[in-house]
Order: structure tokens, then sequence, then C-alpha cells
């Protein structure tokens, strides 16, 4: 197949790459991009792993044509803070147990982002609805709402400590 | 045990950062220059004779750059040593939809895929054997020659008399069980990258349980000698015994590496990682108890017939996991057990997280819940009156060391509030509880040998770094973090320290795999003795640098201390440069193997059962389920675990909780659909795991019994909690609305069939026309 160029903003920096027209969002990231932290779980839009962030909206790369995307503002999970810092979101899967084997770990942290950027203060219950389309197979997601309790913590106390400074 | 500083406290995991930040790389992840794509040919059929494969059209394929067939490859495999029955391609037969027939490498997945089109396979198709219980009756055509009338492996074992227990109980009650087929669905599909070295060696990294096996296995099927071929375990996305044997794509890898001469990688699909499978099997189960007026069990018997698939795999392993862990939580004197693996045309099942135990324990516990209501006893309390009396031997054999059952059945009872709830719930609403218990390991290796189960390595050089090198395979259960938290704690230094080098054949010694919930008790103390070793080195080099004796020497917390002083003599960077002057870099060596007396006894079929520890869990389950849609909703679940001692309370809650979790699944929706061997549900959309909209508040409380030889007590948390979540959500819906459902999944099509059944079995006897009593609801197999 003839390929064209696609030009997306890839967690802060824009990236051109010749593509055929049928390209998966999520093979462009992983392959021919190499960002290889959103993962493939499954075929058909059901696991979530893949989820990445298109101008600050959760989609599933895996059933996504890059194409679609043209120009788009990407954030994968490699993306959700700067290199060498961790997200408060990624502060809480890393501590509060939220990550067990890690393989869903990019797509609910996706999620949880996502959530938080929009509510910042969640209901329990807006958060079991945020976090559905996500399977985690380790946790029982028990462990994964005290990770999201915990970094709504760790916002707050970063944000009491910006505001002091 | 008193005076531990990370011992028993909550650590994340150490890889976590990797984790959250996605650079972890797993296999899939990896990528390398020249490297082709592999994919397998599956057989369409569930039962054919192959009589020719015509691969030249493939072959002649641009970009196609090898194609390989069984006459690559002709050696049978099998992860246990009577079990060798499967080749990485067919050559004589596809026995499932999905078998393995072929393989191309190729230099895009487009090409890869075409080429397989291309491949021209030419079939006889016979007649298929789809049900067990028709399969074991079988005159001919049987699946594997050498297996008359299809069964793998039958096993009987008989200890006491149950027919004269019975005979004597007050209560006997006779029930068929049945449990659907379910898969791990890991969330990492299967994947191998096999990379052939300039100078003729492998490299095969992959998403195994197991590298050890792996790596003997495509020793024997490449027909390459071991010591040519390197194992690397990447970061594993999940395994629940999905992984612990070597799966078809991984021989298949390293066959297409070899003939190319190039990296060659193979991810499944999520379709064929349920066709490629391993799960629990179907289950029948036929279960007699008896039960005196007093609430002791006094014999039970099971008949068992487990629908294995088209291979071995772990089949016999399975099935005698069934009947060994039938009996031996409660001290029960008479126990009977026929147990069938038989062969079907369909994919091969094998090991899932409470490996053979957990259907059983489905049917049993479901079998004291109904005995109890038949006695007007408190099921709960029907458990308390047949507890062992540890420490004990069963009567299978089994060595019992510690037995926090009865803890676990009371912090259960009394943080559910039992006795405020159980018969006085409103109705539609129900209370059930159930126990289970696990292995700590295997207590005899797979490939019987007397080499240990694991081997540590410690290495410490100038740059004061304390290395572990472990075979133990972290894939999220927390093994690493587990390893590095004991090293630090026996040489008392600061985690950070301690880097861990994990299952990577060339450089770490042989642990057996993460499978039997084995890692923290063998590994564990393998690493609490390779530690203790290092400790003394490190202390006599420090002595003799000082000039005291070494028995005066003490290291805390990074510290070195002469005895009788209060300041410090040395840290631990400048410990370790006095030791080096004396012997140059420190390096020490741990193990474990587990006593002669956790063996087992010496009956046909002893070797599996026996562990040097088990755990017990007790559950505690509320439902609520609604009589016009038969739905069932779990409300919430508490689950006490023992595992003998928490060395790290917090991924101990991850694993009962994730445990709970995938019995939830089980009981209520996970079910494979089978249609003439084909899979109807081979997706995440179709095949249903609970999300977290199905998933209830689920509450874990440690029990820590001490276990006398776990590593600080410690003993397994993984996998027991699992069983007893099923048979516990199974009792409460029976609390709720009066209808046993024998059959798993629960659906709600069962539950308002039993429904209906109650209701008109209650009118014929209200218009006094006797009839059959008692609304039983679904019996097994009735599908």
């Amino acid at each position: 197949m003839s390929k064209e160029i696609v030009r997306l903003k890839v967690n802060g920096e824009w990236r051109e790459v010749a593509l055929p027209l049928n390209r998966l969002l999520l093979d462009a990231l992983r392959e021919d991009l190499v960002l290889t932290g959103s993962k493939r779980g499954c075929d058909d839009a059901s696991c979530g792993c893949c989820a990445v962030l298109v101008d600050g909206v959760p989609v599933l790369s895996c059933v996504a044509l890059a194409f679609s995307y043209q120009d788009c503002v990407i954030v994968t999970v490699e993306g959700i803070a700067a290199p060498g810092e961790l997200d408060p979101v990624q502060e809480g899967y890393a501590e509060a147990g939220g990550a067990q084997c890690g393989f869903c770990t990019p797509g609910f942290l996706i999620a949880t982002k996502a959530l938080l950027d929009r509510h910042p203060h969640p209901t329990p219950e807006q958060i079991r609805n945020a976090l559905s389309s996500n399977l985690c197979r380790c946790t029982g997601y028990m462990q994964i709402y005290e990770s999201v309790k915990l970094a709504i913590e760790r916002a707050e106390s970063r944000a009491v400590a910006a505001g002091r400074s | 045990m008193a005076g531990e500083t990370l011992i028993g406290k909550p650590m994340p995991m150490t890889d976590a950062r990797s984790k959250v930040t996605g650079l972890g790389k797993y296999t899939d992840d990896i990528s390398v220059p020249g490297m082709l794509i592999g994919r397998i040919l599956h057989s369409p059929h569930p039962h054919a004779r192959i009589r020719g494969i015509d691969t030249s059209r493939a072959e002649a394929l641009e970009g196609v750059k090898a194609v390989c067939t069984g006459k690559d490859a002709p050696r049978p495999y099998g992860i246990l040593p009577i079990g060798h029955d499967e080749g990485v391609f067919q050559i004589d037969k596809a026995r499932y939809i999905g078998d393995n027939i072929a393989a191309v490498a190729a230099t895009s997945a487009e090409i890869a895929e075409q080429a397989l089109g291309l491949i021209d396979v030419d079939y006889e198709v016979l007649p298929a054997w789809l049900d067990p219980r028709e399969a074991m009756l079988a005159a001919d055509n049987w699946i594997h020659q050498g297996k008359p009338n299809n069964i793998e492996k039958e096993y009987h074992h008989h200890f006491g008399n149950v027919d004269e227990a019975l005979a004597r109980a007050d209560f006997v009650r006779e029930e068929s069980y049945f449990a659907g087929e379910v898969s791990h669905a890991a969330m990492e599909p299967h994947s191998t990258l096999a990379v052939w070295d300039a100078d003729g060696r492998m490299t095969v990294y992959s998403s195994t349980q197991v590298p050890y096996y792996l790596h003997r296995t495509l020793a024997d099927v490449c027909e390459m000698p071991m010591s040519q071929i390197r194992v690397i375990k990447p970061l594993v996305g999940g395994g629940f015994g999905g992984k612990s044997e070597v799966i078809p794509l991984e021989i298949a890898a390293g066959v297409l590496a070899k003939k190319a001469k190039r990296p060659v990688k193979i991810t499944y699909t999520r379709e064929e990682v349920f066709y490629a499978h391993r799960g629990r099997p179907i289950t029948y189960m036929d279960i007699k108890a008896g039960l005196t007026r007093e609430g002791k069990i006094t014999g039970l018997y099971a008949r068992v017939v487990q629908d294995g698939g088209a291979y071995c795999g772990y089949g016999p392993v399975t099935v005698l996991y069934s009947g060994a862990l039938l009996g031996a939580i409660y001290d029960i004197p008479n126990v009977k057990y026929d147990g069938y693996r038989v062969l079907t045309n369909k994919p091969a099942c094998g090991a899932m997280r409470g490996h053979g135990t957990v259907n059983v324990r489905f049917a049993v516990e479901a079998m004291l819940d109904a005995l109890a209501h038949d006695a007007g006893l408190d099921p709960l309390e029907v458990r308390r009156r047949n507890l062992l009396k540890a420490p004990c031997i069963t009567v299978n054999g089994l060595r019992v060391t510690s037995y926090g059952l009865p803890e676990c059945i009371e912090r259960v009872a009394e943080r559910s509030g039992w006795n405020e709830k159980k018969g006085k719930m409103p109705p539609g609403r129900g209370i059930g509880m159930a126990c289970s218990h696990y292995v700590s390991g295997a207590a005899n290796p797979i490939i019987r040998s007397n080499i240990p189960h694991t081997t540590i390595n410690l290495k410490i050089d100038r740059d004061a770094t304390v290395t572990v090198y472990s075979g133990a395979a972290e894939i999220g259960q927390g093994s690493d973090t587990m390893q590095v938290q004991i090293i630090a704690e026996v040489l008392s230094v600061d985690p950070q320290r301690v880097r861990l080098v994990a299952a990577d054949t060339d450089l770490t010694p042989i642990d057996l795999g993460s499978y039997s919930s084995r890692v923290t008790f063998m590994a564990g103390n393998a690493c609490i003795d390779a530690a203790k070793n290092m400790r003394a080195q490190l202390l006599a080099g420090v002595a003799k640098k000082l000039g005291v004796d070494p028995a005066q020497i003490d290291l805390r917390n990074e510290q070195i201390f002469v005895a009788g002083e209060a300041q410090p003599r040395m840290n631990f960077d400048q410990a370790v440069a006095a030791a080096l002057e004396f012997q140059g870099g420190l390096v020490a060596r741990g193990t474990y193997a587990p006593p002669e007396e956790a063996r087992g006894g010496k009956f046909k079929g002893s070797g599996v059962g026996p562990s040097p520890s088990y755990s017990y869990s007790a559950q505690v389950v509320e439902v609520h389920v609604d009589e016009e849609t038969g739905r069932v909703t779990v409300d919430n679940i508490i689950a006490a675990h023992d595992c003998g001692r928490a060395l790290n309370p917090l991924t101990v809650e991850g694993q009962i909780e994730g445990s709970v979790y995938m019995g939830l699944g089980q009981a209520l929706q996970e079910e494979m659909i089978w249609l003439d061997g084909r899979l109807m549900n081979p997706s995440l959309l179709e095949y249903r795991i609970p999300s977290t909209l199905e998933t209830p508040e689920i509450e874990s409380i440690i029990v820590e019994s001490m276990d006398p030889e776990g590593p600080f007590g410690a003993k397994e948390a993984g996998e027991g909690s699992l069983a007893a979540t099923i048979p516990a959500i199974a009792n409460a819906v029976f609390d709720a609305v009066g209808v046993r459902i024998n059959t798993l999944p629960i659906t709600p099509e069962k539950v308002l069939a039993a429904l209906e059944a109650k209701k008109k079995s209650e009118r014929v006897k209200a218009s006094g026309n006797g009839g059959p009593a008692g609304g039983n609801g679904n019996r097994g197999g009735s599908r």
C-alpha cells in the first residue's frame, strides 16, 4: 500500500512519519515511533491497554486509524510526566499497588489522568465508571482505587506546595 | 518474629517506576535489527489426519524467509516427562481447532499472514471427540495412539472406609456438580522473540513463568545443547498459569529463527491466546458426603471427570491436585477419590490459578452447605467442628505445619456480622461462606532430580552494591520485591542498595519457575540462606581487618558495631572495602529444597499435593438476587487468608484481592463456550472478565500463622483465596432465594430456571400431588 505523511504532536514533540493509510494509531506509536508504553491486550477495543489521550480525551488506539488524528495532540503513558519525573497519577499507581503485572497500567493511567483533569475530586462512583473501559486481571481493582485516592492526595499536596512557593 | 525493619512493612514493587512510565519492556516491546515477524498456521478442524503439506507457494512469496512444518522439528515435547505428546507443528494429525500445523517468518506481519494463506494442507477429517463423557467410552478413533479410550490418566485413591463412614452418618447427600471451562486471560498476550546470534547461539526472550523449563524444551526440540541457548524473561504481563508450561509459539519462534538464521518474533493475537489456553478444564463432579447430627463429616467421596483437551500438558497433575486437596483442608478420616483426565478434540487445558483445587472446592463447600442445612446446623459452625489439629499429617499423607484456618473463620465471621445476618437477611438477599487452601509450592519437582528447587547467588564488589542473581520469574506478583526485601533485611542494608538480576539463564541459577505458589516459600528461603552466608563472609573480613573476634562484630542498619561500643566503627561501604582486601569479590550462595518429610506418601500419585506448607482462606459473601431476571449481584466479599507471615502486606493484599476477583469471574460470568470444537467467545468482548462495574468491594484480612519453615514464617498468598469465593457465592445465592445452582457459572438463566422449578415443585406440593421433593435446581452437566 502506498504511504502518506501523518503529522502528530506526540508527548509534546511534532513527529512526521510516512504510513500506509490503514495504519492503526497503536501500531504507528509502538512500531513507527517506538513508543511501546501503550500496549496491545486485545484486538477489539475491549481491554483499554492501548488508551492514549487525544486532545485530552482517552482514545483506544488499537481501533483508531493514525490518519484520523492528523495534526492532533497525543499523550501516551511516556508523556504523562516530564522525563525523570512522575505525575501524581503515576506515583499513586506505583506506590499503592495499582500496578501488579503493569500491562494494563498505561491504559489505567491514561483513563485516570483524563478523569482527574476533568474532576480533581471525583466521587467513588465517578472513579468506578471512568475506569470501567479498562480491564485489569491482577488487582481486583481495590488497589487501583487506592492508587487513584493516593494520586488525588499527591496532586493536592503538590498544589498546596506550589501555592506556598 | 521481632526486630525486623523491612519484613512485614508495605513496600512498593521494585519495578513499579518502569511500569508506570511505560519504559519497562515486555517481550513484544523488544525489537532487534533484522527482526522477522512469525505467524502460525492453525488447524481449522478439531480432528483430522494430515495427508500432506505443500509450502512451496508460501516459500516463493517475496519477503518470506522461512517456512517450518513438523519435519523441521519432529521431537515431541510436553511439560511433564510422562506427557511428551505434542509436536511444535503436527505431522500426523491435527487434534483441535487451533492446533499448530506450520509457521512462517517474513519481513512483515502482512507478508507472513499472506504466506499462511499459501500453505496447502491436505486434511482427512476425522470424527471429533468433544464431550469427555463420550470420549472416555470410545472404542476406536482415539486422539492419541497409546491412550486407549482417550483416557490420559486415571487415579483411584481410598483412605479409611468411605462406605462404612457414609452408612453411619445421620445425613448423606449425593450431588452432581459441573464447572465450565475458564481461561487465564492475562492482559499480556503471549510473545516470544528468538534471536539467532552471530556465533550460532540463540537468545530467546519470552513471556514465561518457567524460563528453566522453556530452556530445556527449546534445547530438546531445536536439537541444540542447552549451553547454546539463553532464555531471558522480560517483564511479564500476568500469567495465572497460562505461561507456566511451554506454549507452542515459544518453540515455533525458536525453530523459525534457527531455520532463517534471523531474529523472529511471534506475538499471539487475543484469539490465539484463547486457543493456546491451558486453562481450567470443564469438570464433572459427583460428590457423596455424610454428616453426623453433631456436624462431624464422616466421609467424602468424589468422582471427577476433567475435559483435558487434546494434549497431556499438566493434566495428570491437575487431576491429582483435585484428589489430594479434596478433603485435606478439614479433618476427614475417610476420603475416596476417582479421578479421570480425558482427552478431547479441544485446546489442551492446564494449570490455572488454584490448579486442580478450584472446581472440587466449589463442589465440596457447596455440599457442606447443603448438608449443614439438612442437619439444621450453621454452615460456619460445621467448618469449626471439622478442623485439623496442626501440626499433623492428613489421611492422604500431607504434612500440615501451620494452620490458620480457625482464625480465618473467626475473623470473617466477626467482620461480616455472620451471626447477626445468617438466616436473617431480607428476601432476595443472602449471605454465604466457604473455605479453601493451597500449596506453598510443590514438594516434588516436575522433573525428578536432587537439584535444589531454587538457588540464589549474591555478589558484592567495590561499588558496594548487593547484586542478587535469581532465576525466579516475576510475573506481576511481586517476587522480585520480596527477594530484595529479604536480602536487605538479612544483610541490614537499604533495599536501594540491592539490585536484582532475574530470570536470565546465562546469568542466574536455576529456579523452577513461578507456579504452584512456590516462589515466596522456596526462593524466599534460598534468599535467607544466601544472605546469611554473605553476611558471615562480610563480617569475617571486617573482623580480620579490625583484629576483632568475628563473634564480636555486628552489622545493623548499614553500620558495623563492635560489641560493647555505642559508636559504629564503619559504614557499609567501608566494611565491603575491608572484606574485599582478604578475598576479592564477595560471592555467596543460598539454596532451598523441601525437606524429605514434606514430600508425601508412597502410593501412586502421591507425589502431587505434598508441599512444605499450606495456606488457608475463609470467606463470607453477601449477594442479592433479582428474582425477575435471575441476576446475581455480589455486594461484598470479605476474605481472610492465612499466608503465614505477610512479608509485604501491600502485595499480599493485592494477591488476595486478585484471587477473589478471579473466583468472582468464574462464579458468575466467565465460561468458554464450545460449539463443534470451535470456541464461540475467543475475545475479551465475549469472554467477559469482570470490569470495575461487576466487581464488588473486596476486603482482605491477613492472618499470620507463622509457619515454622517459611521464610520469616511466610507461605503462599497468590492462589489459595480463589477457590473459596466461588462456593461462598453459590451458598449465598441459596441463602437469598433457596435454590442451589450446582453448575458454574451461575448465570441468570440458571437461576431463573431453578426458581421456576422451585415454584413448580412448591405448587405441586401445595396441591397434594406428591411429586419430586425439593427444588434442587440445576444438576451437573445439564447443559
